[in-house]
């Protein structure tokens, strides 16, 4: 409970004595280039063979004459939609993005970077956290539709160039019976990781303490209670809004 | 001038800041000296007012920044520079956009402006042709002077510089010593300087407080400190050769 209080109360404090606004515009685009446009390598290479192999796995197990082929690719279209973009991405965003950021400000704080910017009369919570999170916000959900037009890209080589199902099929069933809502939901659920990702790992960064040992528990740290986060309120959007 | 008035700090119950009071003159180095662990860093981070003393108050020029709201807080802040342990240089900036920096987030001076305050900084502290370097790429010794030149380019009134000479070799240390010297004269600025170095203090040492166990035992300068009766203080003075020569030659 006390951590849960440090935390809201951390968040709170990005909120106060802030700089410019343009300094936050400059500072969020930087972040936003690290964050988004250098997760695009990873996310692509992991969702076109997710893709991939979510069509062999499923084609594998729809076994019956009596099951059309394109349902392999209507299971791959709502799995990607629903669970592996958003969900699955987010924990290799969790991995890339949210270590990156604990480590970054676990190593600024041992380091006195941050009591510098706090000597100065800076917020250092607001000037180095926010742009992280508005960053994580606006480019983690664009990661997400990247990763399911490749997730399901993936799946339609990986069936069309095994023989598994032709062509037709599987854009057959890619649009068969498609639930609009659907991509609402998982951008939802993206926007909300988004922000579960940055400030967990920005919040076992920032109040870090000790030596290099200390900055690496605190990355560990932030996956994990990342992963934790992205779970709970997974099953909770899932629970409320479907 | 800073005051710092009946300062106390504990951590977890263990008190390490025993009620210290001191005054920082204007214009002079003033320096906090005393043996490793006995509270110096605590109170000098508690004077710049990154940790919250349980007790007393720091008064810079008469306003009271330990009890001050946010607006005079950040106000207050913003006249001071700090120079850290390791330079705290920012990994991610080149030497120049670190020594931008405060002018960059505190100040909306136009780009050849802040360029020309950079330049003129950095060839105060003798760095030139490092503009683009990284911080990576400096010796200690070139770190703590871009760390000086960060500190005063937005022309602080206050200056904090916290063990300038930990990891320097002498030459080194007596270069940025003298550094520390002259602009405090030359600003006329109040400086304030946490060591452990003996040669720092028969340098710069213009008013000198001994710490021992979190009390201060001792105030004079560097002239005065030879002559001193207290013993914790003799212990650390004359723990070397070198100091107790001096004393001899002296005498």
């Amino acid at each position: 409970m006390a951590s849960l209080g440090r935390f809201i109360l951390f968040v709170g404090s990005m909120f106060v004595r802030r700089e410019s606004f343009l300094t936050y515009v400059r500072l969020t685009v930087n972040e936003g280039i690290k964050i988004g446009i250098n997760s695009i390598f990873i996310v692509s290479i992991v969702s076109i063979f997710i893709g991939a192999v979510t069509t062999l796995q499923t084609a594998y197990n729809l076994v019956s004459p009596f099951i059309p082929n394109y349902v392999i690719s209507l299971v791959v279209r709502d799995m990607t939609i629903l669970e592996l973009a958003p969900t699955v991405m987010a924990i290799v965003y969790a991995g890339k993005v949210g270590s990156n950021i604990a480590g970054e400000l676990g190593t600024m704080r041992i380091s006195e970077q941050i009591d510098a910017l706090e000597v100065m009369g800076i917020n250092s919570a607001s000037y180095l956290v926010l742009p992280k999170i508005i960053a994580s916000f606006f480019m983690y959900p664009m990661l997400v539709v990247l990763s399911a037009f490749l997730c399901i890209t993936g799946g339609y080589l990986a069936g069309t160039l095994t023989g598994t199902l032709t062509g037709y099929e599987y854009v057959y069933g890619i649009r068969y019976e498609f639930v609009e809502w659907n991509v609402t939901f998982a951008l939802i659920k993206s926007f909300t990781f988004a922000l579960v990702v940055a400030s967990i790992s920005a919040y076992k960064g920032y109040f870090t303490s000790g030596g290099a040992l200390e900055v690496g528990q605190a990355s560990t740290a932030a996956v994990t209670n990342s992963c934790i986060g992205i779970l709970t309120a997974d099953f909770l959007l899932t629970k409320l809004l479907i | 001038m800073i005051e710092a008035q009946n300062i106390s700090k504990a951590f977890d119950g263990k008190e390490v800041i025993k009620d210290i009071s001191i005054t920082f003159d204007q214009g002079k180095t003033n320096l906090i000296i005393g043996a490793s662990g006995t509270g110096k860093s605590v109170l000098l981070k508690c004077i710049v007012g990154l940790i919250q003393p349980d007790q007393g108050h720091v008064l810079f020029d008469g306003r009271d920044f330990t009890n001050a709201g946010k607006n005079l807080k950040t106000q207050i802040r913003r006249e001071i520079g700090m120079l850290f342990q390791g330079g705290a240089l920012f990994d991610s900036m080149t030497v120049e956009e670190n020594v931008m920096f405060p002018l960059n987030v505190l100040t909306t001076m136009e780009k050849e402006e802040k360029l020309d305050r950079v330049n003129h900084c950095l060839e105060r502290v003798e760095l030139t042709n490092v503009n683009t370097k990284m911080p990576s790429e400096l010796s200690g010794g070139m770190k703590k002077r871009v760390g000086i030149a960060r500190a005063i380019v937005n022309h602080s009134k206050y200056l904090f510089c916290d063990e300038p000479n930990s990891g320097l070799d002498p030459q080194t240390s007596i270069t940025i010593d003298n550094l520390i010297k002259e602009i405090t004269e030359e600003l006329n600025i109040t400086t304030v300087v946490v060591t452990h170095d003996m040669n720092s203090v028969m340098e710069i040492g213009n008013k000198v407080s001994f710490i021992h166990q979190g009390q201060k035992l001792w105030e004079g300068n560097n002239e005065s400190i030879f002559d001193c009766e207290v013993k914790e203080l003799q212990d650390f003075i004359f723990a070397n050769n070198l100091m107790r020569n001096v004393k001899r030659q002296r005498s």
